[in-house]
């Protein structure tokens, strides 16, 4: 048995070895709310190592004590039906790790499912992410711009993600940023990151999609934001506007490079966000509107009931 | 032209061209070979229309061990294409149809048999019973299964096999995104064998409850009839959500409903929430029988009685009840809020106190033994730290919002194979090492048996520790490929060099069942390993009417009482037994389901309802038809007892006990 063990440890040395040159995606944060998950991470493993580590021992302390070759021919086990103190600490101590477990838990829930922390009385950058096979459009309805397969965000600044999708459910994922959320066709999600440093962060699908999925990433580039904004200007100048023409061809299931326009898609292509509320028919125009009518009819009809 | 076309395969490959010519070689050389050794009327007398809960246990196990390497196959092709970056060994499509199966063919097609093999094998013998209750729904139950594995298995010669992984969430597995037929199979075979397991719940529910020997109230039953009893349960309250899923699955894709669309007011999420209604009860329905042969067998070589049997039992039901109410952490990043997560968060959790409770029942049933090292004990052994390992990784997933790290990665893919080959696989193998002579009457060799111990354990290490990193690294799962660097390369060459250890493991298991055949000893008596609970009391290999008299029960290890406290456990004359008849009605279904299930795949409506109809006058016959069994004589069962070399008419049998 003690081989077992012997090998065991030499080869979570090794293998913490050979991954060890970097630190891993998820436990190198750059932002609030990956750093949460992180941490939350890291307090998990610690307290789940010393849950095996007791579990081993024991085990390790019987296996040697009561092998039968340790003892005498005539030796009878006796008949042990349990006992309730034993049995109550067995249940007890559980119970309090998993309590103080979901206590972190819950409150971790709370802090990343709203602005990130740090930046709560700061106005959130809105992008809407949408997936299609196998490309991420992003698009920018403050700054008019839209692009494809990257994504330039300003540092020091709350993040507000809508997310959805042309196809199969996806998932947005920037591991150093935070963790990944679903997009899906027939609703909207929002995803609160941050970036607390400049740099480039490797962002993809996670959630499986067909035949394209392995190369549906996209760059994500936090910069400052004086240089988020000169970027923005230089866009406006240089891109070239996008149309629903345009638009249609990008959704084509297939793999694109990176592409930039000015205006987005939202405009003629609106994300499926108000669906299930009755106001939405007076915001958006009556051009759009049948637009919605073709492609979810019955959430528009549901609309209408509730309406009237 | 056009009819034969969508018969042929979308992605053809000369693997795929070599394994129809295989499969033909094969099913040919099978045909010849009963025919020339005239084994027809054998196979059919004594197999096809069994309703021996022991002979279906055995068909069980074989169709558990051969999709056990239809399932490897697949494993190892996937760690290969990964084992270096950018490999061109398999191309996306191909990647995807082979996650799509080995998931699919593992859970449904080997662990369910797997476990249904060993119940049909031991819960009858361990309450004391001649047969399940309904011996002929249980052959039923069985051909169900097969005809749906046999349907499944040649989707990737006729058509081309599903893709959308083994969860196949919509709107990918609709026909917008999925073309192929393979979805139709995915949808039609696990639903055949689906009602199969449904009515296998109904049955073992109904036989653990009605036919228990003399004196065996519930809570004297042993754990693994307890295990077994909570997981048929389960089996009766998931499984219908299943059947009704796959339905509406199949509605979309076959006659154009909108369910699971993302247009006309369908819900794609709506499929996943039905799917893990049914999925994460699933993932108990394998795991309690194998707490439940645990329980036997390290109770059994550490010479103890199992400690806590109450706390045992009481912690099988709570995890029972929490199943149902777990579901939602398949996919905490649905956005449906931290309030709802974090509920689901909470219960989640919960269920690693009641698991807990076993894992230390199991320790201190070691506690003041007298342990021996045999192969079904390491496997036993092994279960409980890389066990541990895998519940702990699962707590730590459950933490809602750091799961939404985790979530789609190597890392989830880590945690499920730590729990699931530990826990399951670890538990067959060793439930196969163990009751092996009890039907097979002879011993596997050990020391080969402990070779495939170390292969498989170390080969698991290897294999699925590192995803843990790679998946902390940002590997997402599923995915075909990936570039140099993403620095993924080195950790996936060890995931691989571990799957190739696991699959020499495999390999050995099939070298020991043939060298033992040949090479082990006979003589073992009818309790080689010195063993407790009743299924032990009778001779081995198991009559076909179990027990020559209904065993008087004393407490949860009867035949233990037996041996040591003179507990008597045979009282009375032997009597005539009232048996079930043989039926060929099971097969044959099988066979129209599995026709059935191949026309719905092809949209072929004219075999589909003839097929179906052929179903209905099956069930109409069935219901007409007056069958009483029929009665072993006295005489008869003391010739049969007479060759098993008991002397008849004493109170207590006299054993031969060879200790191992």
């Amino acid at each position: 048995m003690k081989k077992k063990w012997a090998f065991l440890t030499s080869m979570m040395a090794l293998v913490l070895l050979l991954s060890g040159c970097e630190p891993l995606l998820v436990l190198d944060p750059k932002g609030p709310q990956a750093e949460r998950q992180a941490s939350d991470i890291m307090l998990s493993i610690g307290i789940m190592a010393v849950i095996v580590v007791v579990v081993m021992a024991i085990l390790a302390y019987v296996l040697i004590k009561y092998r039968a070759s340790n003892q005498s021919d005539d030796y009878e086990p006796p008949h042990i039906e349990g006992n309730h103190i034993v049995e109550a600490i067995c249940v007890g101590v559980p119970v309090l790790i998993v309590a103080y477990l979901s206590f972190v838990s819950v409150k971790s829930n709370y802090i990343v499912e709203s602005a990130p922390v740090g930046y709560e009385d700061q106005e959130p950058l809105v992008v809407y992410a949408s997936s299609s096979d196998w490309k991420w459009h992003f698009s920018y309805p403050e700054e008019g711009i839209e692009t494809v397969n990257y994504l330039y965000i300003p540092t020091d600044r709350p993040l507000e993600f809508k997310l959805y999708s042309y196809g199969p459910i996806t998932s947005f994922w920037i591991p150093q940023l935070g963790g990944q959320k679903y997009a899906m066709a027939d609703m909207v999600t929002t995803l609160h990151l941050a970036a607390d440093e400049p740099g480039e962060y490797m962002g993809r699908n996670a959630n499986f999609s067909g035949k394209g999925f392995a190369e549906n990433t996209f760059n994500v580039t936090a910069m400052s934001q004086a240089d988020f904004d000169e970027w923005v200007e230089e866009v406006h100048e240089t891109a070239e506007p996008i149309t629903e023409n345009e638009f249609e061809k990008l959704l084509e299931p297939g793999h694109l490079g990176q592409m930039t326009f000015t205006g987005t898609h939202l405009e003629f292509s609106p994300a499926p966000e108000h669906e299930h509320h009755a106001e939405s028919d007076t915001e958006v125009d009556s051009e759009s509107e049948t637009h919605d009518h073709s492609q979810h009819e019955g959430h528009a009809e549901h609309t209408d009931h509730s309406s009237h | 032209m056009e009819f034969f076309q969508r018969f042929a395969i979308p992605h053809p490959s000369p693997a795929i061209y070599a394994s129809m010519v295989a499969i033909a070689l094969v099913s040919i050389a099978i045909v010849v070979g009963l025919t020339y050794f005239k084994k027809w009327g054998y196979l059919w007398h004594e197999w096809f229309t069994t309703v021996d809960h022991k002979k279906i246990g055995i068909m069980y196990l074989i169709s558990a061990l051969l999709m056990l390497f239809r399932g490897g196959a697949d494993a190892i092709m996937m760690r290969a294409q990964l084992a270096t970056p950018e490999a061109k060994l398999l191309d996306a499509q191909h990647y995807n149809e082979i996650f799509t199966t080995h998931g699919v063919v593992m859970i449904l097609f080997m662990a369910m048999p797997f476990i249904f093999a060993f119940m049909n094998l031991i819960v009858p013998l361990q309450i004391g019973a001649r047969d399940v209750a309904f011996p002929r729904l249980n052959a039923l139950s069985f051909w169900l299964f097969f005809a749906g594995a046999m349907l499944f298995n040649i989707s990737f010669v006729i058509g081309g096999s599903p893709d959308a992984g083994w969860t196949s969430y919509f709107p990918l597995a609709g026909n917008d995104f999925s073309t192929s037929v393979g979805t139709n199979y995915y949808m039609l075979a696990i639903q055949i064998s689906g009602i199969g397991s449904l009515m296998t719940g109904i049955n073992f529910c109904t036989t653990i409850l009605k036919m228990r020997a003399p004196g065996m109230t519930l809570m004297k039953m042993p754990m693994f009839t307890w295990s077994a009893f909570i997981a048929n349960i389960i089996v009766v309250f998931a499984f219908p959500v299943l059947t009704v899923a796959l339905l509406m699955g199949t509605a979309d894709r076959l006659f154009g409903a909108n369910f699971f669309t993302t247009a006309n007011g369908g819900m794609d999420m709506l499929w996943a929430n039905f799917f893990w209604v049914w999925g994460h009860p699933e993932v108990y329905i394998l795991i309690l029988p194998a707490f439940g042969l645990y329980s036997e067998i390290i109770s059994t070589f550490s010479g103890r009685n199992l400690y806590g049997y109450k706390s045992m039992v009481w912690s099988m039901v709570l995890i029972s009840l929490l199943s149902f109410l777990v579901w939602t952490h398949h996919f905490f990043t649905m956005g449906q809020g931290a309030l709802t997560n974090s509920i689901f968060s909470i219960t989640t959790m919960a269920i690693a106190v009641p698991t807990g409770v076993k894992i230390f029942n199991w320790l201190f049933t070691m506690w003041k033994g007298k342990i021996r090292f045999t192969v079904p004990m390491l496997y036993s052994i092994g279960f409980i730290p890389l066990f541990t390992i895998g519940g702990v990784t699962g707590v730590m997933l459950a933490m809602s919002a750091a799961d939404y790290q985790y979530h789609n990665t190597m890392f989830l893919v880590a945690h499920f194979h730590n729990t699931i080959i530990p826990g399951v696989v670890f538990a067959m193998l060793a439930g196969l090492t163990y009751y092996w002579p009890k039907f097979f009457g002879f011993i596997l060799n050990e020391k080969i048996g402990k070779l495939t111990f170390w292969l498989l354990t170390v080969g698991f290490v290897l294999a699925f520790f590192p995803m843990y990193i790679t998946g902390l690294d940002g590997q997402a799962r599923r995915m075909y490929t990936y570039s140099e660097a993403t620095g993924f390369g080195p950790l996936n060459m060890v995931s691989f060099v571990g799957a190739a250890l696991m699959a020499i493991g495999f390999v050995t298991i099939v070298y020991n069942i043939y060298y033992s055949f040949k090479n082990s000893p006979r003589n073992i008596g009818s309790d080689p390993w010195d063993a407790r609970s009743l299924e032990w009391a009778t001779h081995t290999p198991v009559p076909e009417y179990n027990f020559a008299r209904v065993p008087q029960i004393s407490s949860s290890q009867t035949f233990w009482d037996s041996k040591k406290n003179g507990h008597a456990l045979f009282k009375g004359e032997i009597e005539d037994i009232h048996m079930p008849n043989k039926s060929g009605v099971p097969f044959v279904m099988g066979i129209i389901f599995f026709i059935v299930g191949f026309s719905f795949v092809f949209a072929l409506w004219v075999p589909a309802v003839i097929a179906l109809i052929g179903v209905f006058v099956c069930m109409t016959l069935r219901s007409f038809e007056q069958d009483h069994g029929y009665h072993i004589h006295v005489k008869e069962i003391k010739e049969t007892e007479a060759k098993y070399g008991e002397v008849l008419n004493s109170e207590d049998r006299p054993r031969t006990t060879t200790r191992v």
